[in-house]
């Protein structure tokens, strides 16, 4: 991908975090992308996480596919490692990196057609796998670097720049992600960073695959009158179920919410969440009604965001594998390897 | 007549999923346990259950390896392909068949010796049910055959025992049907046959095993922690190999946790990306596949080729193109693999001749992949991979090492003043690199698009000309880190034997046929590509170079001339693709017949 250096000057000002790094630190080269992108905000939104989160960058991995989304993994953690893979394939690379190092932070962001079209059969896989990894959706419904043709996710009867009508159905990354028994769904509107960025704290945090779909739109492609993925259709169309807000493991719980307002959610690493309901009989525990609640939306004409759905109790791929702890990568060769007399004495067997 | 001990081969027709493997299993290794050199190949269907199978043993003295296509003696138990197998069996042979039921009299031949035994009544009379009668069926031919052939009865009754040792039940219905078999034919038939066997004691430094496993055990030993595949024939049983051996040897005595992953992928290309994660990511992983997964991995291989990341994957090649016959051999992705993905790529591949190889090419396909920092494809076949072959026992070095290849640990970078992951610091063309999680001066970004050597995106022409410029160099020096080819030279040759892979065995026994016949020839087998020098010396040695192989375009004998720069005019091709493995029959006759053109 195509980006700019950018250029390492540090405020004296600057607000620094637990490691001494202010947020200039998790920041990536230029962005190249159109300016006004939503996908800018959201790699805004990423810095904001990991310097709240206090993760030293280089312990976090990105992965991306192919398309503008994949270009931004470039525009935040420099220090971190990234692989910018093929197109649509990257919970396959993240998967097998997870599976080396369990111990990597790791971190992806793919796009509707990465994802929902050409990657469809991977992300589902990945989900089913519960691969330990925040997989960040840039939707916009529309092929930005190929000049504006649908994707899987633009809505039925929406039209495109040059005023074509999208007759097929859409794909849901959310919905869809429920039904594969994905363990954290959310939805998010890229201008929308209050929402944002707890949800992507929780992601990071979540014991597995954490599922976000965030509409982000597209200025140069789908950003029209006729667009339900446009700036102005978003703001219109969106209704937040639930607010979440994020708990370190270290921090008093400080908000006081009116009692009964409040669900709390305790994940992986002791850390919790709030959910503030928005919609009184929303239960973001609840896989079906959660469904049911989202479908309502859509029928509705409502966008639902929010963290719409988490199962912190799960175990993720390699804790399924029953693997060691700590990363496969760091065992000595003496445990891997039985040597010449076990091999000797397991011929037997082919004799 | 000449003398058959210990010299002949026979071949046994059944329906698979009646249990016959367990018996063909039972009577190839009593004749190994006589010490006596001994090889079977399964020709088996593409299906679970009922259709025919035939398995191949062949017992030679010499130790010749290769599938023959004269049967002294057919068993043939299957109705379906009686008249096929009727008609197999060599003039002066034997056939032995169910005579519960009579053969009709199309299926009688003169010249054939015919031996009934009523497999079906025995078993009928002396088992209950009909699950155990037809498995017990199976059990009573290697009785039968064990009377015929000679087979020391001590030995079957071990081999019965070590099986059956957790089981008496069983122990006790299969010794039965041993010796209902044995006796029936005993009281019948004049014992043995004139093919018959002798103990010898040429087996003892060797085992009885097929490539995938012994593949398998490469994997294990050379360290690869992570195992990603789609299940797919005849690969099948290298993941499962390995599954079997971690379960064993990687399993932490205490925690009860597993010292290694295995990945089940939804297909292929997840397969190879997630090899490609976690070879990225510092471990050594491998993926087994066939020929319709290398297809589908050639986006993710010319990835790895050029972010330069190593990556292990085994084809197993069988029967092309598209699904083409999925139970059957052949050497069809010879091409395919060498320059898998679009643009300009070349990988290094790796070609076994038998289990061995396919045990130590499997540990040199790791050093040579993290060490060139590419993919290394190991191309295996169904006939390795699948069939049981008599070879030296495996042996391991305890000082082997992992060759982990140019990698910076946290120190290193800690004492670095930068790192740029493509500069070709040391001249060799093969750069530094950094894994994730270990140091915040290691960071980089692996693209598949353009890059420059310092690691940063690049649409310059000269920055990205340099850099894969600089893997091309790379990957052909790799030439001299390959296993070198296999040279024989035999006095009075003036012409060449050039081949790969499983063809090993055949070629060495058509070699001694031909050089009794006064046909001295000399021998080439490359064992890895890119070709070393040797290899183009050889073919400009001789005059005429037969190139054998298993496919229908000559694919090696295309590879030698992009290759080497050797004119096609001094290649003279030798095919063999139908599908079954190569017998010295085949390289006899296309010798012979191309001689026959030459003069």
């Amino acid at each position: 991908m195509s980006y700019l250096a950018k250029p390492k000057v540090h405020h004296p000002s600057l607000k620094k975090n637990a490691l001494g790094l202010t947020r200039r630190d998790y920041e990536g080269s230029l962005s190249t992308l159109c300016a006004g992108c939503g996908h800018d905000s959201i790699t805004a939104a990423i810095v904001q996480a990991f310097w709240e989160l206090e993760i030293e960058p280089y312990k976090v991995a990105k992965f991306s596919g192919i398309g503008c989304s994949s270009k931004t993994p470039a525009y935040f953690l420099r220090e971190a490692h990234g692989f910018n893979s093929v197109h649509g394939r990257m919970p396959s690379i993240a998967a097998g990196a997870g599976a080396a190092n369990r111990d990597l932070i790791m971190i992806g962001v793919s796009g509707d057609g990465d994802s929902l079209s050409i990657g469809l059969g991977q992300l589902c896989h990945a989900i089913r796998r519960n691969v330990n990894l925040m997989y960040v959706l840039e939707n916009n419904g529309v092929y930005g670097l190929t000049k504006g043709q649908f994707s899987a996710s633009a809505d039925p009867g929406s039209t495109s720049k040059r005023g074509e009508v999208n007759s097929m159905s859409a794909i849901d990354g959310a919905l869809m992600a429920l039904t594969l028994g994905a363990t954290f769904v959310a939805r998010c509107f890229s201008g929308d960073k209050a929402q944002l960025i707890p949800i992507l704290k929780a992601g990071l945090v979540h014991n597995g695959f954490a599922f976000i779909d965030v509409i982000s739109p597209c200025v140069t492609f789908n950003d029209h009158e006729g667009s339900t993925k446009s700036y102005a259709y978003t703001r219109e169309h969106q209704i937040e179920l639930v607010q979440a807000d994020f708990v370190p493991v270290r921090e008093e719980i400080e908000a006081e919410y009116a009692p009964g307002s409040v669900q709390r959610v305790q994940l992986h690493d002791g850390s919790h969440l709030n959910f503030r309901k928005v919609a009184e009989d929303y239960d973001a525990t609840d896989r079906d009604k959660s469904y049911a609640y989202i479908r309502k939306c859509d029928e509705a004409g409502e966008v639902a965001t929010g963290l719409l759905f988490i199962d912190p109790d799960t175990k993720d791929m390699m804790e399924q594998a029953q693997a060691v702890p700590g990363p496969l990568t760091s065992l000595r060769f003496e445990d891997l390897c039985p040597g010449s007399e076990a091999l000797e004495k397991l011929q037997m067997r082919f004799r | 007549m000449r003398d058959q001990t210990n010299d002949f081969a026979f071949k046994i027709a059944t329906a698979n999923g009646t249990g016959s493997a367990s018996a063909n299993g039972l009577i190839m290794q009593a004749i190994f346990r006589m010490g006596v050199p001994v090889t079977g190949k399964n020709l088996f269907p593409s299906n679970i259950q009922g259709l025919p199978t035939w398995y191949e043993i062949r017992v030679s003295k010499h130790g010749y390896t290769a599938r023959t296509p004269i049967f002294d003696l057919m068993v043939a138990l299957n109705p379906a392909t009686y008249a096929k197998d009727v008609a197999e069996v060599r003039s002066g042979g034997w056939l032995m068949y169910d005579s519960t039921w009579p053969l009709h009299d199309e299926l009688i031949r003169d010249d054939v010796t015919y031996i009934g035994v009523p497999l079906a009544q025995l078993c009928n009379e002396n088992f209950k049910g009909v699950r155990e009668r037809i498995l017990m069926k199976n059990i009573a031919y290697a009785g039968a055959l064990s009377a015929l052939l000679g087979i020391d009865p001590e030995i079957i009754l071990e081999l019965t025992k070590e099986k059956y040792s957790r089981k008496p039940a069983l122990l006790d219905s299969n010794q039965k049907a041993i010796d209902l078999g044995r006796d029936y034919v005993h009281a019948n038939y004049d014992c043995p046959l004139p093919i018959r066997l002798q103990p010898m004691d040429a087996t003892k430094d060797s085992i009885l095993i097929d490539g995938n496993t012994s593949a398998s055990l490469g994997c294990l030993y050379a360290g690869a922690t992570v195992g990603a595949w789609y299940p797919i024939t005849p690969a099948t049983s290298l993941m499962e190999g390995f599954k079997g051996f971690c379960q064993k040897y990687r399993v932490d005595p205490e925690t009860k946790q597993n010292r290694y992953a295995i990945l089940q992928a939804e297909d292929e290309l997840s397969a190879i990306g997630m090899v490609i994660g976690a070879s990225w990511a510092g471990a050594r992983a491998f993926t087994p596949t066939a020929g319709p997964g290398i297809s589908l991995m050639g986006e993710f291989l010319g990835l790895a080729y050029y972010a330069e990341i190593p990556a292990v994957v085994f084809d197993v090649q069988r029967t092309g193109p598209s699904t083409g016959m999925p139970t059957r051999t052949q050497q069809g992705d010879l091409m395919s693999c060498a320059y898998a993905s679009h643009g300009d790529t070349k990988h290094i591949c790796l070609f076994p001749s038998d289990p061995r190889e396919a045990f130590e090419m499997a540990v040199a396909a790791f050093d040579l992949a993290e060490r060139f920092q590419t993919p290394v494809i190991v191309l295996s076949d169904l006939d390795i991979g699948m069939n049981d072959w008599m070879i030296p026992k495996l042996t391991w070095d305890d000082r082997y090492r992992p060759d982990r290849g140019k990698v910076l640990s946290a120190e290193e970078l800690d004492a670095a003043k930068n790192f740029a992951r493509y500069l070709d610091v040391d001249g060799d063309g093969i750069p530094y690199r950094t894994l994730p999680g270990v140091h915040p001066k290691g960071s980089y970004f692996t693209r598949g698009s353009g890059h420059s050597k310092m690691g940063a995106y690049t649409e310059d022409s000269d920055e990205y000309q340099e850099v894969i410029d600089r893997i091309a160099r790379k990957v052909d020096s790799a030439a001299d880190a390959v296993p070198s080819p296999v040279i024989l030279h035999n006095k009075g040759a003036r012409m060449g034997i050039v081949t790969v892979g499983a063809c090993h065995a055949a070629c060495v026994e058509a070699m001694d046929l031909m050089a009794a016949d006064g046909l001295p020839l000399d021998y080439l087998r490359v064992r890895g590509f890119p070709f070393g020098d040797e290899v183009r010396q050889f073919l400009e040695e001789h005059e005429v170079n037969f190139v054998v192989e298993q496919n229908r375009d000559g694919q090696l004998r295309s590879l030698l001339m992009l290759e080497t720069g050797v004119p096609r005019s001094r290649m003279q091709s030798i095919l063999y693709y139908a599908g079954f493995p190569l017998s010295a029959h085949h390289v006899v006759t296309g010798v012979t017949s191309k001689l026959g053109v030459l003069v």
